[in-house]
């Protein structure tokens, strides 16, 4: 399926990261937008009001994060692909709905523009901090998918790239932006409409009286009907069997929830994204994402101009996270060098798929603006003088 | 994967005697999961039965219609009516309505659920919808307690009042829900015991054809918790409670429609008034922009 010619604005534009994740959700289809105003993600909902006429779509600004993504679910029921876009306090607001959605299996793309936590932290700043909220925030087992974008270009493809997936997987996809990556004015190339391939909802389409809303095809992946169809369909955020009916017992829960994580786990090669530099004749490796990535591929050229073999390998999708790449190269190089806005969040993950085989030195980076490709390049300094096998926080200050 | 044996519906009553039985609501309701899970005496049943006669009533397009539904006893409502129904999270059910009215405003969109669910953690959510004038029906079971999890203090809970979070009596006052709702902005107001089915379904069909944020209050006996921590008798003594003790006052000013424990209640169709909904401002707002007028360059 090609996109929509009037939510694609093609040609070349210098916008910021913001701007261009509203051109982004457009040319995806994305026709609903529910939002609670918030630093620093609020430019999104501007571009996007901007637009909304020409293109027909709608918008609302809800009473708080709690029901914008509610509404956003409900909407996504109507057949409009749905987003809301928020920062850190939101997003623990949303934790609620993430949880729905996931129950609900309704596609949705949350876009999370992350800035200093904990609390009410630094409203202005970047960070990364979100990177565990998103994945476990919610209450329950559940797999969702993140991706992390570090320039206004890819702000915009990976928001194409979400609105695909959670069609594809009929699940809220979260895109990890950050207020650095939101206020970047960058050039965004937006090719024509029919060069961007969208993912077509699943639709069922057999006679009224027949739809089963959770009766999965052979990928584990159940079909959609619109609200107002006539289909007269239930669904609940209690355990259910394929009818959408509650179920209260151990058996229905395993035959609920198991599908949940298996229709992503068994897809994993379809949706992790990793993009690698100089990886072939690596001994250390500096595992990134977001914008951090940016001060990693500098940091990688620097130490291979001292003559230091550094490769780059630039998570797209940091959930699911790519374990079993991360697992072979573990046993290849002498160690990991991990660059995150937060005091450890990713990095859990490194350590826990290099099996004990590969250095993993961390660099905390509590909110002082963006990664500083000096701190990398000092942590690769001592990752080349020290290869016991340890896992250790690098000294900075 | 097969489904486990524990899952598969018994056959119905009817199926099972091998008799032809149909019920006169089947059309409306999900007779496969019946029975319902509602307490002996408890009055949701008959709130459900005033709104399925009403949707018949009211010669809607059912295919139009969505019904949405919060957390709690009342939270159960949408499993039961057949229409596109969504049991949701809790007090979010008219978060989850507005989306679905503002993406789709062909939609009728109903919120059935409990006075917990809309009035406590849902309560900021009711007013803002009023306030926007979200078109929408807002049902509210009250029965002045948290009944699902076992007979807690709710915020419509009457002063003096005992729950088990109240051990000495409720000591906050509670909401007079007309009145929030008209100071919220809804356009039309009423409250109903479910001994008054009929005049309960009367005005589900009114608000059902009224364009807008309308709130229908239904008073309803909880037997197995309010009823028997206070000491009333059972679901029969509470309906014969409502019989002697209610008053119907229509255009009362929802001022003085607060219920004290075991006060008279006052009932009625409150306000019935026009206000722009949501949806038709928006749409105003959209008429009234040139194109390309709002245009990035």
């Amino acid at each position: 399926m090609k996109a929509d010619p009037s939510g694609v604005l093609t040609g070349t534009h210098n916008i910021s990261g913001n701007y261009a994740c509203a051109e982004g959700a457009l040319a995806a289809g994305c026709r609903f937008l529910g939002v609670y105003p918030i630093a620093p993600a609020l430019e999104v909902s501007e571009r996007f009001l901007q637009r909304a006429k020409k293109v027909g779509a709608t918008f609302i600004q809800m009473e708080d994060e709690i029901s914008t993504l509610a509404a956003v679910i409900g909407a996504s029921w109507t057949g409009k692909k749905s987003m809301t876009v928020t920062s850190g306090p939101g997003l623990s607001l949303m934790m609620e709905h993430i949880g729905l959605g996931i129950m609900l299996e309704t596609p949705c793309v949350i876009v999370d523009v992350q800035r200093v936590g904990p609390g009410l932290g630094l409203p202005s700043q970047p960070s990364q901090g979100d990177m565990m909220q998103a994945r476990w925030g919610s209450h329950g087992d559940y797999e969702l998918i993140a991706l992390a974008p570090s320039s206004s270009q890819e702000m915009f493809d990976f928001t194409i790239k979400a609105f695909n997936f959670s069609e594809r997987f009929r699940i809220p996809v979260a895109v990890m932006s950050d207020e650095y990556v939101a206020h970047l004015q960058e050039e965004v190339v937006i090719p024509r409409a029919k060069d961007i391939t969208l993912e077509p909802r699943r639709y069922f389409d057999g006679p009224i009286g027949s739809y089963l809303p959770f009766k999965r095809d052979e990928d584990l992946i159940p079909r959609m009907v619109d609200i107002g169809q006539g289909y007269k369909f239930h669904v609940t955020g209690l355990t259910h069997d394929d009818r959408g009916y509650p179920i209260m017992n151990e058996e229905c829960q395993e035959y609920n929830v198991h599908p949940l994580v298996k229709k992503i786990r068994d897809y994993t090669d379809e949706i992790i994204e990793v993009q690698e530099v100089n990886i072939e004749d690596a001994d250390i490796i500096i595992i990134s994402y977001g914008v951090s990535s940016k001060a990693a591929l500098k940091a990688m050229e620097q130490a291979r101009g001292l003559g230091l073999k550094v490769g780059s390998l630039k998570l797209v999708t940091v959930w699911p996270f790519p374990e079993k790449r991360v697992a072979e190269l573990a046993g290849k190089v002498n160690a990991f060098v991990v660059p995150e806005m937060n005091f450890g969040q990713v990095v859990l993950e490194v350590e826990r798929c290099s099996y004990g085989k590969s250095n993993v030195f961390f660099i905390p980076h509590g909110g002082k603006g963006v990664e500083d490709t000096e701190d990398i390049l000092k942590a690769i300094n001592q990752a080349v003088q020290d290869d016991r096998i340890i896992d250790r926080i690098v000294e900075l200050r | 994967m097969e489904i486990p044996k524990t899952m598969q519906q018994e056959e119905t009553q009817g199926s099972r005697s091998g008799m032809d039985i149909t019920h006169p609501m089947e059309n409306v309701l999900r007779m496969d999961r019946i029975p319902h899970i509602w307490c002996p005496g408890c009055g949701i049943g008959l709130a459900v039965t005033a709104f399925a006669a009403a949707l018949e009533k009211a010669e809607i397009d059912l295919n139009k219609v969505a019904i949405v539904s919060g957390i709690g006893c009342t939270g159960r409502v949408a499993g039961y009516v057949k229409l596109d129904s969504f049991h949701t999270t809790h007090g979010r059910a008219i978060a989850f309505a507005t989306g679905i009215k503002v993406a789709n405003p062909d939609m009728k969109v109903v919120v059935f659920s409990g006075d917990g669910d809309l009035i406590a953690i849902g309560g900021n959510h009711f007013i803002h919808a009023a306030r926007r004038n979200i078109d929408m029906l807002v049902i509210c079971v009250n029965n002045f307690i948290y009944a699902m999890t076992g007979g807690q203090v709710a915020p419509t809970t009457p002063l003096a009042a005992y729950a088990t979070t109240c051990p000495f009596g409720c000591v906050e006052p509670p909401f007079n829900i007309p009145y929030l709702a008209e100071s919220s902005g809804a356009v039309y107001v009423a409250r109903w015991t479910t001994l008054h089915v009929r005049r309960l379904m009367n005005s589900f069909v009114e608000a059902l054809n009224k364009k807008g944020f309308s709130v229908v209050e239904a008073i309803s006996p909880c037997a197995q918790y309010y009823s028997r921590i206070n000491r009333l008798g059972d679901g029969l003594d509470m309906m014969r409670f409502y019989h002697d003790n209610t008053e119907i006052r229509h255009g009362e000013d929802t001022k003085n429609l607060d219920i004290a424990y075991q006060g008279k209640i006052i009932m009625g169709k409150f306000v019935d008034r026009e206000r722009p909904s949501y949806t038709d401002r928006y749409n105003e707002w959209l008429s009234e922009i040139k194109d390309d007028e709002n245009e990035p360059g």
